[in-house]
């Protein structure tokens, strides 16, 4: 038998059980030998409260590795996480949601009660419509990334996260050793030629394409900061680069921050704004600043404007 | 007091949702819901995000159909600036998009399905899954493991990445397609397009021939349905075309996408989160009643093929006409989506290999010029759970102003709910049930790959 092993999904979109199965062939041994999978609610059907649904206590059988996907945006999605670091001897925060809080986690921008309430009153919603609250699970007030709920023993991000990495962390573990990991930046890893500072000193929208020989090589596209558009390739973690080129610099698309910031307690607001300072780029130029934290606005980054700031910006 | 089953979560679906049954004290089934879990506000918080970059932010919505979002939005953000993409941009949008169904009808059928009919309903919970038939059948396991690979490398090498895609743009693509790309396409998808008619036949002699009486009793409800259709020839259509709503009788409206308000409602339940979209056109209100049920239409792969005149492709179109000898149109047993699920496999195998045929598509003139600007933008494509509407507006500066999304998924919230209480109260009685039985509920709802 393999090592058992249990996946959950918290407040997720799928992709990284899709980046899973993206592993390709080399998934088969893995699922069918190397883990004994006890539970996943996406691929097998052990439930929570007994395979008829009698129970009154959520439960997760033990593993000795856990999977955890997505950020922590209700009460069950805390409950669902507390089990499984009861029963998971070891526990991997699966994709940037989970390690920073994902694109969820811009609700953490807003004042969240307001917002909700304003879902059901959009212009096609039949009105009076009232926020749902009848056995759905109550929101929590902000979304959190894992950590700030339970220990994790182990981070893996990316939006998606690289299936290669989704291995190793794997095979590290089945291993017994440390799992090797990106600690580069995206910058790090770009082929883009780079000329130098200076030339730039205000950034344009993504609303041309960049300039490229479609013909040539990614090392011969100039850098897309360079070209004046906004690229977080500075402050964002490596990884998903599979093809030689950051996966949106191979698309010839500037860098939006997915993997979260190099250090995994960085700032992504705070490191583009120095990281465009440096470069004598008017940082005033960044329209919508505050989504530089797009990927991480867990971990309180993220708060509410007050209504004088609203006017600031 | 009765008992409530909780059967939680239900599995080998795309999302979290919750069936509770509710039994009476003679053991008999009172009341059954589904209840959608999950709210995370993306309507609210792209608001005053610059248009141009929600594509990339609202493909989070599903990390199993990124792409749908990905081009929806980008669709609606083109209306809002007022832009037509060239035409190029747009087959090479319509592709991924095209291209990405194919996964996703792997996915589900074999992944998320198939365990319940080849490893059978009654299966211990710890076998009836995609690992249990990779041990029943490994030869085909692993076939199916390279296809769906095969599908998203595809899309990976061309579009730099297949889940939560960035090459779509405002007023186009980002990038072009160079003919060694496309010669290289072309021979995967051909490789697709024969395992998937290999597909529609393992499923006719393994799965349809054999459950048919399950086919004809779990779930069935009678609605009416929505899709996407040519605006000439009345063809399916999963990128661009005119909206079809069809009644239970097969009578039906179509009507272009920016004025589906006038068409469809979003009623809201307190019990799920999601909201349910009815038919508001039919001017009969909202009832989830099996016997009579008020505005309820079904979306997603049987709705898709019931509303069509046709297919434009000829296998797809060949496997249509056997299809609707055999169960009618509008076909209404619920598992028969995953029949149609496989028929839009063929559809979009040979829809590709035509878009990588056409003589434009290696053109490098993929973009429009943009100008950001206030306006307003309805985008719609058919994902594969059904018609994905999301609809922008935008301030003078092109930040989004509002945004109200109809999410495929959505669509079957209403009917998914009647499919449950239907295959619910007809299995369970007398107290009986067993975790076999309860998984045919589920069948029920898995049909809808919700």
């Amino acid at each position: 038998m393999g090592v058992t092993t249990a996946l959950e999904w918290l407040s997720s979109c799928s992709g990284c059980e899709i980046s899973i199965l993206n592993i390709g062939e080399d998934l088969i041994p893995i699922i069918t030998e190397a883990l004994d999978i006890v539970h996943a609610p996406v691929l097998m059907d052990h439930k929570y409260f007994g395979q008829t649904g009698e129970g009154t206590v959520l439960t997760i059988p033990e593993a000795t590795v856990g999977i955890v996907t997505g950020g922590v945006s209700n009460h069950e999605h805390l409950e669902v996480l507390e089990e499984m670091r009861r029963k998971c001897t070891v526990l991997i925060a699966l994709g940037t949601c989970a390690t920073h809080g994902g694109i969820p986690a811009l609700m953490n921008g807003q004042n969240r009660k307001e917002s909700w309430e304003g879902i059901y009153k959009t212009r096609g919603t039949d009105p009076g419509a009232q926020v749902p609250t009848i056995e759905v699970p109550a929101p929590l007030d902000r979304v959190y990334a894992c950590d700030e709920k339970v220990k994790i023993d182990m981070h893996v991000p990316g939006c998606p996260p690289n299936p290669a990495h989704i291995a190793e962390a794997i095979i590290s573990l089945l291993e017994n050793r440390p799992a090797v990991l990106p600690t580069k930046s995206v910058c790090d890893t770009c082929p883009t030629r780079r000329e130098g500072k200076g030339e730039v000193h205000m950034l344009k929208r993504f609303l041309t394409n960049a300039e490229f020989n479609p013909t040539e090589p990614i090392s011969e596209m100039r850098c897309l900061l360079e070209q004046g558009y906004l690229c977080m390739g500075p402050v964002t973690a490596a990884g998903c680069a599979k093809r030689g080129a950051p996966s949106c610099i191979s698309a010839r698309v500037p860098c939006r921050g997915c993997f979260g910031p190099v250090r995994r307690e960085g700032n992504q607001l705070l490191d583009m704004m120095n990281a465009l300072a440096s470069n004598g780029i008017d940082y005033n130029s960044v329209i919508d600043r505050r989504s530089l934290l797009r990927f991480s606005g867990a971990h309180g980054l993220l708060k509410p404007l007050i209504k004088k700031e609203v006017e600031e910006e | 007091m009765g008992t409530v089953l909780n059967i939680a979560p239900v599995s080998r679906i795309e999302g979290h949702a919750k069936i509770a049954i509710h039994l009476d004290d003679a053991g008999n089934v009172e009341d059954a819901f589904l209840h959608i879990q999950s709210l995370r506000g993306f309507e609210k918080f792209i608001e005053g995000r610059p248009a141009e970059e929600v594509p990339r932010i609202v493909n989070r919505i599903c990390g199993i159909c990124p792409w749908m979002h990905h081009l929806a939005s980008n669709k609606a953000v083109d209306g809002c600036f007022g832009v037509t993409p060239t035409p190029t941009g747009h087959k090479l949008r319509e592709m991924c998009q095209v291209l990405a169904h194919i996964n996703d009808k792997i996915l589900h059928f074999f992944f998320l399905a198939a365990p319940d009919f080849v490893l059978g309903p009654d299966a211990d919970y710890s076998v009836r899954n995609v690992i249990g038939i990779v041990k029943a059948a490994p030869e085909l396991a692993t076939q199916v493991v390279k296809m769906r690979q095969l599908g998203q490398m595809m899309l990976e090498r061309f579009a730099g990445k297949a889940i939560h895609p960035i090459a779509g743009v405002v007023g186009g693509f980002a990038k072009p397609l160079l003919e060694q790309e496309r010669l290289d396409l072309l021979t995967d998808c051909r490789t697709l397009l024969d395992f998937a008619c290999y597909t529609l036949d393992f499923a006719k002699a393994n799965v349809f021939s054999k459950y048919l009486d399950v086919i004809c009793s779990l779930g069935v409800i009678t609605t009416g349905f929505l899709g996407t259709v040519d605006r000439v020839d009345g063809s399916m259509r999963l990128y661009d075309g005119k909206q079809r709503l069809m009644k239970a009788d097969g009578t039906y409206v179509d009507f272009e996408g920016e004025d589906y308000g006038n068409y469809l409602g979003e009623h809201v339940e307190p019990w799920a989160y999601s909201k349910m979209p009815y038919a508001k056109s039919w001017n009969e209100g909202f009832d989830l009643n099996l016997d009579a049920p008020k505005g309820i239409y079904r979306a997603n792969t049987l709705a898709r093929i019931n509303v069509c005149d046709k297919m434009s492709t000829p296998k797809a179109q060949a496997a249509l006409e056997e299809f609707r000898a055999t169960f009618g149109r509008p076909a209404q047993a619920t598992l028969l989506y995953h029949y149609a699920r496989l028929i839009e496999l063929i559809y979009s195998c040979e829809r590709t290999i035509e878009l990588l045929e056409w003589e434009g598509i290696t053109d490098t003139n993929v973009r429009a010029k943009v100008e950001p600007k206030a306006g307003r933008g309805v985008g719609i494509v058919e994902a594969p759970r059904g018609t994905l509407i999301h609809d922008y507006v935008t301030d003078a500066n092109g930040c989004i102003e509002s945004a109200n999304l109809i999410v495929g998924t959505t669509h079957n919230i209403a009917p998914m709910n009647m499919s449950v209480k239907q295959a619910a109260t007809m299995l369970i009685k007398d107290g009986k049930y067993d975790q076999g039985l309860l998984n045919r509920v589920e069948m029920a709802v898995r049909a809808y790959d919700p």
